[in-house]
């Protein structure tokens, strides 16, 4: 009797051990990715604090020797992104209402699978892409490195807005089409303006993910240490190619440069993300 | 036909935005076609001289302008099977943290963390990588690594900073906050009943989670598994400055190596010949296509079993 009390007690003492070890695991596990981030953070502040002064935000790239900023790199990056913008998010949001209002059937699915398979697309290889597309026939310019952006941008745009469309009830639909007005009228005047907080969330995300994206730069743009205000034309620069073109550099005063061009990008990035949650905290839908 | 319908009962303006929303949603479809299509195009030439022995062929021989994608296909596969061996389990850790263990404060400030960490910029990773964590690795991991399983071709070598070893670990952080998200998403769906009728029958929280939860929610933790082992797959900048591009089949984690991603940027703005810039155009083609095949499996795989979960009472 007495032996199989204790089985049954040690057995049950060994399952708690088993369940607190594997418990602590998963703080530990947590504790890891916390890390992580407190590492690359901290050393991209550090670091980067360091090579922000004036001279840092008004002159151009150097890969050579002492000195030089981010000037140029940083009007590049603004411009590019937000020729990505012009074009990624118009054709997005069109494709999202697509899917959400009229994509109930085969080529909907079809065009909702492919969309979800264009985010998993490798970035570098929309670079090569628009290589193929536009920098063969036109010499290296900004806009091509917006178009390879707006491919990126796209699906997430699509699959955001199309998700935020569906969570617009019915019943408001049907009220508007109760009253007379035609359906597209009906999409534009009634359901867009509910989910705008949500499509503005989607967008600030997607302008998130390409603002630090290098790979699909480097054929379409190629990075120029000069200024280029012209995006149509010639080599221009930004911010995280020069990080990428600058991260090589046996100088230390160049490195010294990226990691203030790198905590620019972090800071860009950790911005929009940041408002992108803001607007989805007080939107009207979510 | 609905919309010649639509038109002749004289309300042009429903059928004209339904007219421009398909044709935007079209414009998918169409820009995927063209990027396989230009991609094909633009390697013909190097397909045209390789031919699929391209495929297991490692030479690299840039001024003589014969090339092999051997060494890179393996490059690709092995840092993203390594960081995912330590990402993937480490990212379970997390979203049964998240989701089983953690108060809900907690819990949104470790949500909050995951996504940021997903939001760093590749390069940024890459910068970081290559001054801060080789040397670390180099310093506190690696050497006892090496003492206990040195003996290993796999960990031969001295440790550099510019490896396939802080290539993996690089690779890993960044894919990390896929796999818990993911992750967390598929347990949390998992339905309370499970978690309630094995805690009743005495079970501890681990017994619980690891008999009741994660076999419920397996189909959609492994579709996690593939889309961030697709993303490792894909991933460039990071590797590219990290991993040293030396294009050969290397047998030590210390090693430098080079992936499809990584030598196409490396080398890609200094490519001389139009045979060389066709070959990397083609290493962009091989790595879309596995990168796809991965991705479309993990879809259908999340789509097919998802519909049936394993585990519960036909367990």
């Amino acid at each position: 009797m007495t032996t199989r009390l204790t089985d049954v007690t040690s057995n049950y003492r060994r399952r708690k051990l088993v369940d607190s070890v594997m418990t602590g695991v998963a703080y530990v596990c947590t504790a890891v990715a916390v890390a992580a981030l407190g590492f690359v953070l901290f050393y991209v502040v550090v670091r980067g604090l360091g090579a922000w002064n004036l001279e840092f935000f008004t002159s151009t790239t150097k890969y050579f020797g002492e000195g030089g900023g981010i000037a140029n790199a940083l009007y590049g990056t603004a411009v590019i992104v937000a020729f990505a913008a012009l074009m990624g998010v118009p054709v997005g949001i069109m494709a999202g209402i697509y899917l959400a209002e009229y994509g109930e059937n085969r080529l909907g699915n079809v065009v909702r699978f492919v969309a979800d398979t264009m985010t998993g697309f490798p970035s570098i290889v929309l670079g090569l892409f628009v290589y193929g597309l536009l920098v063969l026939a036109y010499g290296f310019h900004g806009f091509a490195g917006s178009v390879a952006l707006a491919v990126m941008m796209l699906p997430i745009v699509a699959r955001t807005t199309e998700e935020i469309i569906r969570l617009v009830p019915d019943s408001i639909r049907e009220a508007s089409l109760a009253l007379g007005v035609p359906r597209w009228k009906t999409i534009l005047r009634v359901v867009i303006p509910t989910a705008m907080s949500g499509i503005i969330t989607g967008v600030i995300l997607a302008l998130a993910r390409v603002a630090g994206e290098t790979a699909p730069l480097i054929f379409t743009i190629l990075g120029n240490q000069f200024w280029n205000t012209d995006p149509f034309s010639g080599a221009m620069a930004a911010v995280s190619l020069f990080v990428f073109e600058a991260s090589k550099s046996p100088y230390e005063a160049v490195q010294q440069t990226a990691w203030g061009g790198a905590l620019v990008l972090v800071l860009i990035v950790l911005v929009l993300n940041l408002t992108a949650r803001f607007i989805a905290s007080r939107g009207s839908v979510r | 036909m609905d919309l010649f319908k639509q038109l002749r009962r004289g309300n042009p303006g429903d059928a004209i935005f339904k007219g421009l929303a398909v044709l935007f949603g079209l414009s998918l479809l169409f820009i995927s076609g063209l990027v396989v299509f230009e991609l094909w195009y633009q390697s013909s030439l190097s397909r045209g001289e390789f031919g699929w022995s391209v495929l297991w062929s490692t030479e690299w021989d840039p001024p003589g302008e014969r090339f092999g994608a051997l060494q890179f296909i393996y490059g690709t596969l092995v840092t993203a099977l390594g960081a995912l061996l330590l990402a993937g389990p480490i990212g379970i850790g997390i979203a049964a943290f998240l989701v089983e263990i953690a108060p809900r404060r907690v819990d949104r400030v470790v949500g909050i963390v995951v996504e940021t960490l997903a939001a760093v910029p590749s390069v940024v990773y890459g910068l970081w990588g290559i001054f801060v964590l080789g040397p670390f690795l180099c310093s506190y991991v690696a050497p006892p690594l090496q003492a206990v399983l040195g003996w290993l071709p796999l960990f031969s070598g001295p440790c550099r900073s510019y490896s396939v070893f802080t290539a993996t670990f690089i690779l890993a952080i960044m894919i990390l906050p896929t796999v818990a998200a993911i992750s967390r998403d598929v347990i949390r769906a998992v339905p309370d009943a499970q978690r309630e009728a094995m805690l009743a029958l005495g079970a501890t929280r681990w017994e619980m989670f690891s008999r009741a939860v994660l076999p419920y929610a397996k189909s959609g933790i492994v579709g996690a598994f593939a889309l961030a082992l697709g993303r490792a797959a894909g991933e460039t900048m990071a590797l590219a400055i990290i991993i040293g591009n030396a294009p050969r089949i290397f047998t030590s984690l210390f090693d430098q190596g080079a992936t499809m991603a990584s030598i196409i940027a490396a080398n890609f703005a200094n490519a001389g010949s139009a045979m060389f810039v066709s070959f990397l155009i083609e290493l962009g083609l091989i790595l879309f296509a596995i990168t796809l095949i991965i991705n479309v499996s993990a879809r259908l795989l999340v789509w097919t079993v998802a519909s049936g979960p394993s585990g519960g009472i036909r367990a």
